[in-house]
């Protein structure tokens, strides 16, 4: 760890002290330590935002929910009327990390949590998100957790999290206030990035820019499920995870949403996928068709490889689950 | 004034069995159990030392060559840097198990990826870790290409140091004749012992005298170790290791911290601590070696083995004499007069091959049960069944007995527990929704062995006691156990009997290691309790079989007199000895048991869940049963991580270790491990030790990882032979859904 200035304002308007150089955000730190203790990350100031508020749930007008970026993942994944209305979220947050870790974890910490990559967090190995131009040591190493989806030579990293996925098949908003207190909303779909050419970027962020909440849009209902696929029960990250959200009509799927976990640079979702599944009556040719979509350009780097015939059964097994068809 | 004993012949007396106080075998809680969950316990880095420094390792960033320069200046400028040191007596490598003497110590000459080369000390422990990520180093790296790193690359085997091999009759005859022949190869992976303690140090140095406070398991062998690395007398160097945090093998001998604390000690002239951080534990101490097994079987139509070959390859980097034995338990387990068993060895760069808890069977056994296994639907024949039909009647080399061996009733004794069929064994019968259910059963064997012990015991005026030996606890129950011991002997409730471990100045123990710690140090507080029980019966004038010790009375020919109104202001203090004697080679000696395991498999995604777990141990006089049953409890953990989770995974390019936390290294969670039913099936062993006890800390991983492999193979029909058995081994074999 490198020695650091630490500042904790009371309000949102001192965090703005972010657009200096050098000056990072800290929530529940369950990230950010580890990587400076690592020095993977090595701010010259920290910024605790603990006290600056954003710890409420709260309804919004349409009939939504806003989940401050303080709100522990805790309290997020108890809140009774998550649990009722989106229990979607919910158990995605209870899949992952541990009870003591989802006490201290964030809303805006958990979207920014960044790749478990090895040699990301390996100092003495290239890495090209660590440090551009470097090179990318998990194209020919282990790559046993890396993507399949949307990689490229320069980086083949996941993002790791399963809070993120069940938001993004539940289409949330990220709300975002940036140094000079304009604030703005990004659909979580587009938040985070695909490495390109830039693996250095996790997400759309900007310097100075601080998330200040997450909104959900109205309750879809429907048969609502996250899938974690991993060797440990617990206290693990997945190796594939899907979260579906969707609703059955006299024995079609009236309305569908998926997205995908552990499989790309970002939390995967695909269009195509909800449109084929909307409307259309269960079958194992349906769900196959599906898997298709999802995979047509997945890409294994060698260790792998295993995560596309993994998400392929994988998400056959939700859809059945989700449409009450046979196991 | 001391009592010795060696174990020529087998102790048939049975002294616990006479005592009258009754403690002995209870299922006390641990002594030190309160201070431990409630952090008063002072594990090696707490202990308060003023003016403290504080060191951090600087490790090697290749894979072999040298270091040419270390640029001081590059660190010394920042604030409370103390020091940058990398001198010859610094240790390049931890000191094997039972070593007694420095390990290979040249730090400049890089022998593996993580190897220490330098310690950078620092006022605090944050400026000192900054220092030691900044220095400046050197190297002169060989190339890489040229390098061994992978034991797939390895083109020279050697036969392995210590495990003998056996070459009898005509293997491949009696495989090609054979009614029921298997012929499998395994492969386990590299594992590490991942205490909870990370290894540290604080040694504090006055000139002439250096004390260390240490995470270590033996420190009858870590003051050797220690002094010869320093080049100092073993009477200057103390060492003390009250509490342990889990060693599990990686505490055997000294580690990199021990002899980098002192050396800065030594040349500051100040205290100074040096704590591995969790990556270096996992880098800079032990492995167990990754493991490629070939296991041939060859039965008869009954299932009779005639013939037993099991062959296996493991890795070390070059110089160390240890190889893991693999093949341990296979010379004794089972028949088969035409017979090859053999070890080779590979020289690899990559971090210390070294014992992790029960080197050789942990493995061996998992592979041959499940290969076991095999041959059980080969044949036909039930598994508990066949085993039952291969408990050779004296050992098949060596042709000696064997000492107490209660396989076949812990056989029995876990199938019944457990609600085990023996006759339908088709596989993939059971289904509950997405998951295959089915269930596995596999022997565990580990060998038994004592080591030369010695503990004082003192018979207070008081009427208590006090025991004391450099012997640790490494979570294990010594203290408990030693305290029921003394307390059956001299007849007191083991709240009266302090004990004293983990000091190098106290009477010379066996250490922790090999499960011989309570069977060895305990037999050593019997002799010392038996010669103050010769003292107490010289008073009275009375013969040992007359005198009768308890609740703090001495009671013979009808009197009863409390012990301070019979030592009447006196102190007894005895030291007892255990020499290990003929016996050793008299009696094929080990522990044994069974396991029996219920898992689900999904089929959809090749996860694996234990859903039941149950254990039958025979491991000779049971001295506690509570600690024992979380040896054994803990053991079978162990085995849930070698058949799933467990796997060292390696940068085959430099060697380097890439799952090095607890974090993507991954033992097995709360959630991994079902309700596991142990069930101690009571012996004596005489052969054994004088306490008629056998080893228990390493019984239960051996084999219940094969048990695991055999219960997913009857659930789902998929025979994996390499373990960790994880998702994407299942699916590639499972049909699609
Ligand atoms: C051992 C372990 C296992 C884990 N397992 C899982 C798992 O299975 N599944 C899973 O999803 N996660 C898992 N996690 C990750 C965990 O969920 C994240 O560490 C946590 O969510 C991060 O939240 P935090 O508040 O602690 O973030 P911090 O560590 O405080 O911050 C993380 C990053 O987010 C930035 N940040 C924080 N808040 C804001 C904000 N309001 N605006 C802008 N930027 C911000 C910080 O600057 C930093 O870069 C695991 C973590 C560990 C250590
Ligand atoms: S995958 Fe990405 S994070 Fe990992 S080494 Fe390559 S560039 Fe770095």
């Amino acid at each position: 760890m490198r020695p650091f200035d630490y500042q904790r304002p009371d309000g949102l308007d001192h965090a703005s002290l972010l657009d200096r150089d050098g000056a990072t955000l800290i929530a529940g730190g369950t990230n950010l330590l580890d990587l400076m203790k690592l020095q993977v990350e090595t701010p010259e100031t920290l910024v605790d935002i603990n006290r600056i508020g954003l710890d409420k749930i709260e309804p919004t007008g349409e009939g939504g929910i806003r989940i401050g970026a303080l709100v522990s993942n805790s309290t997020c994944a108890a809140d009774p009327r998550i649990r009722a209305d989106w229990p979607l979220l919910s158990r995605a947050i209870l899949a992952g990390a541990s009870g003591q870790l989802r006490n201290k974890a964030t809303t805006g910490g958990n979207l920014c949590q960044r790749t478990r990559c090895y040699y990301f967090m390996n100092i003495d190995m290239p890495c090209n998100k660590r440090e551009p131009g470097t090179g990318c040591s998990a194209l020919n190493g282990r790559n046993r957790i890396h993507a399949v989806l949307g990689a490229n030579e320069n980086c083949i990293a996941t993002y790791p999290g399963d809070m993120a996925v069940a938001m993004y098949a539940l289409d949330a908003t990220v709300e975002i206030a940036g140094p000079d207190k304009a604030s703005r909303s990004v659909r979580v779909r587009d938040f985070h990035r695909l490495p390109g050419e830039r693996p250095e970027l996790d997400n759309v962020l900007e310097a100075g820019e601080v998330i200040t909440g997450v909104t959900l849009p109205a309750p879809v209902g429907g048969t609502q499920l996250y899938r974690k696929v991993r060797e440990r029960s617990s206290y693990a990250f997945a190796l594939v995870s899907i979260a579906a959200a969707l609703r059955m009509e006299e024995g079609a799927i009236s309305r569908a949403s998926l997205a995908f976990g552990s499989m790309a640079h970002k939390p995967w979702h695909d269009l195509r996928i909800d449109a084929a599944l909307t409307g259309a009556k269960p079958s194992d040719a349906l769900f196959d068709h599906v898997a298709d979509l999802l995979l047509e350009d997945a890409e294994g780097y060698g260790e792998n490889d295993f995560k596309i015939p993994l998400a392929r059964r994988t998400v056959k097994a939700v859809l059945r689950e989700a449409t009450g068809a046979s196991t | 004034m001391s009592k010795s004993i060696t174990l020529d012949q087998p102790d048939e007396r049975n002294l616990l069995d006479r005592m009258a106080q009754g403690t002995i075998g209870k299922p006390r809680n641990r002594l030190e159990g309160p201070d431990k969950v409630s952090g008063v316990a002072t594990y090696a880095a707490e202990f308060p030392a003023s003016n403290a420094a504080n060191g951090v390792l600087v490790t090697a960033t290749i894979s072999k060559g040298e270091v040419v320069s270390i640029d001081e200046g590059s660190v010394m400028d920042m604030p409370g840097v103390l020091a940058v040191i990398s001198d010859q007596r610094m240790i390049a490598r931890p000191a094997q198990g039972g070593a007694g003497e420095a390990p290979v110590q040249q730090v400049r000459q890089v022998d593996y990826w993580g190897q220490p080369v330098a310690v950078v000390v620092a006022e605090s422990f944050e400026q000192a870790r900054d220092a030691a990520r900044r220095l400046k180093i050197t190297y002169n790296a060989d190339d890489a290409g040229e390098l061994v790193l992978n034991p797939e690359d390895a083109k020279v085997w050697e036969e392995a140091p210590d495990t003998e091999t056996v070459q009898q009759g005509a293997l491949p005859q009696a495989m090609a004749e054979a009614a029921h022949a298997i012929d499998a190869t395994y492969t386990t992976e590299g594992h590490n012992s991942a205490p909870m303690e990370p290894h540290a140090a604080l040694a504090e140095w006055d000139g002439t005298k250096l004390t260390v406070h240490a995470s270590l398991q033996m420190l009858n062998y870590n003051i050797d170790e220690l002094a010869d690395s320093l080049g100092l007398d073993a009477e200057n160097v103390h060492l003390l290791s009250p509490y342990v945090g889990g060693g599990f093998g990686s505490k055997l001998g000294i580690s990199p911290d021990v002899a980098a604390a002192s050396v800065a000690a030594m040349q500051l002239g100040r205290p100074v601590r040096v704590v591995l951080s969790r990556q270096q534990v996992f880098h800079s101490v032990i492995r167990r070696t990754e493991t490629t097994q070939r296991l041939r079987l060859a039965a008869d139509s009954d299932g009779r083995l005639q013939g037993f070959g099991h062959e296996a390859k493991v890795t070390n980097l070059p110089e160390e004499e240890f190889a893991e034995p693999v093949t341990q338990a296979s010379a004794f387990l089972y028949p088969g007069q035409d017979r090859v068993l053999k070890v080779e060895m590979a020289r690899i760069h990559r971090m210390t091959a070294g014992s992790v808890r029960a080197p050789g069977e942990a493995v061996g056994m998992q592979a041959l049960e499940a290969a076991m296994d095999e041959l059980a639907e080969k044949s036909g024949i039930g598994p508990v069944e066949l085993r039952l039909r291969n408990i050779p009647e004296r050992h098949p080399s060596d042709d000696i007995p064997y000492s107490s061996r209660r396989l076949a009733e812990c056989l029995k004794a876990g199938a019944e527990a457990f609600g085990w069929d023996d006759d339908d064994r088709r596989p993939a019968q059971r289904r509950e929704g997405e998951w295959w259910i089915g269930t596995g059963m596999a022997t565990a064997a580990r060998i038994h062995n004592i080591a030369k012990a010695e503990a004082s015991v003192t018979l207070m005026e008081d009427g208590t006691a006090v025991v004391a030996t450099d012997m640790t606890d490494i979570g294990t129950g010594t203290y408990t156990v030693l305290g029921q011991i003394a307390g059956e002997m001299l007849g007191l409730d083991p709240a009266d009997v302090l004990v004293r471990l983990g000091d190098s100045n106290l009477a010379t123990g066996p250490g922790s290691g090999g499960s011989w710690g309570a069977s060895s140090s305990g037999s050593a507080v019997q002799i010392a309790c038996e010669a103050i029980r010769e003292e107490l019966c010289d008073m009275l004038g009375c013969k040992d079989e007359d005198l009768t010790l308890k609740d703090g009375f001495a009671i013979h020919s009808n009197r009863r007199q409390s012990l301070p109104e019979l030592l009447n202001g006196r102190n007894i203090e005895k030291l007892g000895k255990l020499e290990p004697g003929d016996t050793e080679d008299d009696f094929s000696q080990a522990s044994y048991g069974a396991f029996f395991t219920e898992v689900a498999v999904n089929a959809h995604t090749g996860e694996t869940r234990v859903r039941r777990m149950s254990g039958a141990f025979g491991i000779g006089r049971v001295l506690n049963e509570k600690t024992a049953k979380s040896q054994c409890m803990g053991g079978m953990v162990w085995c849930i991580g070698s058949a799933l989770t467990e796997s060292m995974m390696f940068d085959r390019r430099d060697g380097h270790l890439v799952n090095h936390d607890l974090a993507e290294y991954h033992v097995p969670v709360n959630r991994d491990v079902p309700h596991l039913n142990v069930i101690m099936v009571e012996e004596r062993d005489p052969a054994a030790s004088p306490l008629q006890a056998k080893g228990v800390g390493e019984l239960g991983i051996c084999g219940g990882a094969g048990a695991i492999c055999n219960a997913i193979y009857n659930a789902c029909g998929v025979r994996l032979r390499s373990f960790p058995m994880t998702p994407d081994k299942l699916i590639a074999e499972l049909p699609d859904i």
